[in-house]
């Protein structure tokens, strides 16, 4: 073909089809953020004491750390998904659940025995968690690896990882309502795993979806 | 090659990336002229960066064109993907430094130019191609002519087109082809083609 003719026929193309990267998204989070809740309430339903746990401060730092995790991954996946746009915002925002995870870290050890610690980071549902993160995460991940198939990232592989975190913080922010174990050590331990796994899902999946 | 050609950040907006940029504005609004328009000026300065970039990596520069049109394909599919609220320019070639790259490992070779040096290529590219006076080249020189005459030129000398096809692409009857060719090749010859606007 020649050069002319492609020019011709993608001019004759320009109406682009379907919503904005943006759109897809957001989309993406929203729908497999009721595909988590679905599947946590089908499997593992919430924890018999929710309405006490939510005025408690731990229970309180899993869903601001899971949900900062998700927001901050979706908006530099949205940023890597466009050739040529600055990052450097957008990979420092990850800093913020990092931050967030260190400082709760900081202060449960601080404040509770030490004689308590390695319960408190071991905790019973450690199985589970790593178990039921990464499955509510399924979902999520494929919803968000099939909006970023438009996306033009130039490393498919780190896209995909950055939206494993998304969709791990997903998978996890639900978990997080079933689980029990609410110390900041269970979840510096047990959901940066799961989360992990799920990034390391996503970066497999997105080296070989994401190519353009 | 300039001191400012050769910094790391993409080429600074000149009059002709922000219209470029104005054309992509209409073009995703939906308007196809302007969106041919547009393809019609980056297609050759991305055959020259293709080159260049090719040359400089010791691979086949045969497939120079497959390398636009695989470029051009690309701006178009992820055409959603540019900010409209960001320069047009740092966009399309990072587009193209992918597809070169890709190109380049397709081939098997290593790809040993620094993508900091692709970038000075490319920003040099973009330089020259605002320049009218500057190279030899014929695709470089197409640019500095009139739009039906570049038109023309593209058409047959860059794609391979013969005068009956242009004329039928362009809508001009064959003889107003040979026609502009005539003129537009006697501009290129004797040099001036940067007079032209």
């Amino acid at each position: 073909m020649k050069t002319d003719d492609l020019i011709l026929a993608l001019s004759a193309d320009v109406p682009p089809r379907g919503p904005s990267l943006a759109i897809a998204l957001g989309a993406a989070v929203a729908a497999g953020a009721v595909a988590a809740l679905v599947g946590m309430q089908l499997t593992l339903g919430l924890r018999p004491d929710i309405l006490a746990a939510l005025a408690t401060p731990r229970f309180l730092f899993k869903c601001v750390e899971t949900a900062a995790l998700t927001l901050m991954a979706v908006r530099l996946a949205a940023q890597m998904a466009r050739p040529g746009a600055p990052r450097w915002s957008a990979e420092a925002g990850l800093f913020v659940p990092a931050l967030l995870l260190f400082g709760a870290v900081a202060l449960e050890l601080a404040s509770v025995p030490e004689a308590s610690w390695a319960r408190r980071m071991v905790g019973v549902n450690g199985a589970i968690c790593l178990v039921m993160v990464p499955a509510l995460s399924l979902a999520p991940l494929a919803l968000l690896l099939a909006a970023l198939r438009r996306s033009a990232s130039e490393s498919g592989a780190l896209t995909g990882l950055v939206a494993g975190l998304a969709a791990g913080g997903i998978g996890a922010f639900f978990y997080a309502a079933h689980g029990t174990d609410d110390s900041p050590l269970f979840v510096a331990v047990w959901y940066t795993l799961a989360i992990g796994l799920v990034a390391a899902l996503g970066a497999g999946l997105g080296w070989r979806l994401l190519r353009w | 090659m300039t001191e400012t050609a050769m910094t790391e950040t993409a080429p600074t907006e000149t009059a002709t990336t922000e219209e470029w940029a104005a054309l992509m504005r209409a073009a995703l609004k939906g308007e196809g002229t302007a969106y041919r328009r547009l393809l019609t000026a980056l297609a050759p300065v991305l055959r020259v960066a293709a080159r260049r970039i090719l040359d400089r990596a010791g691979a086949d520069a045969q497939n120079v064109e497959d390398v636009v049109q695989e470029t051009l394909l690309a701006i178009h599919l992820k055409r959603q993907t540019w900010d409209p609220a960001q320069p047009l320019m740092p966009w399309v070639w990072a587009i193209a430094r992918h597809k070169v790259l890709d190109a380049l490992r397709r081939q098997g070779r290593r790809v040993h130019v620094p993508i900091d040096e692709l970038d000075a290529v490319l920003a040099d590219t973009a330089a020259k191609a605002d320049d009218a006076h500057a190279g030899n080249d014929v695709a470089r020189l197409a640019e500095s002519l009139s739009g039906r005459e570049r038109a023309v030129v593209e058409a047959v000398y860059l794609a391979g087109a013969s005068t009956t096809e242009a004329g039928l692409r362009l809508a001009m009857s064959e003889g107003a082809v040979r026609r502009a060719l005539h003129r537009a090749l006697k501009r290129l010859a004797a040099g001036d083609g940067g007079a032209q606007s």
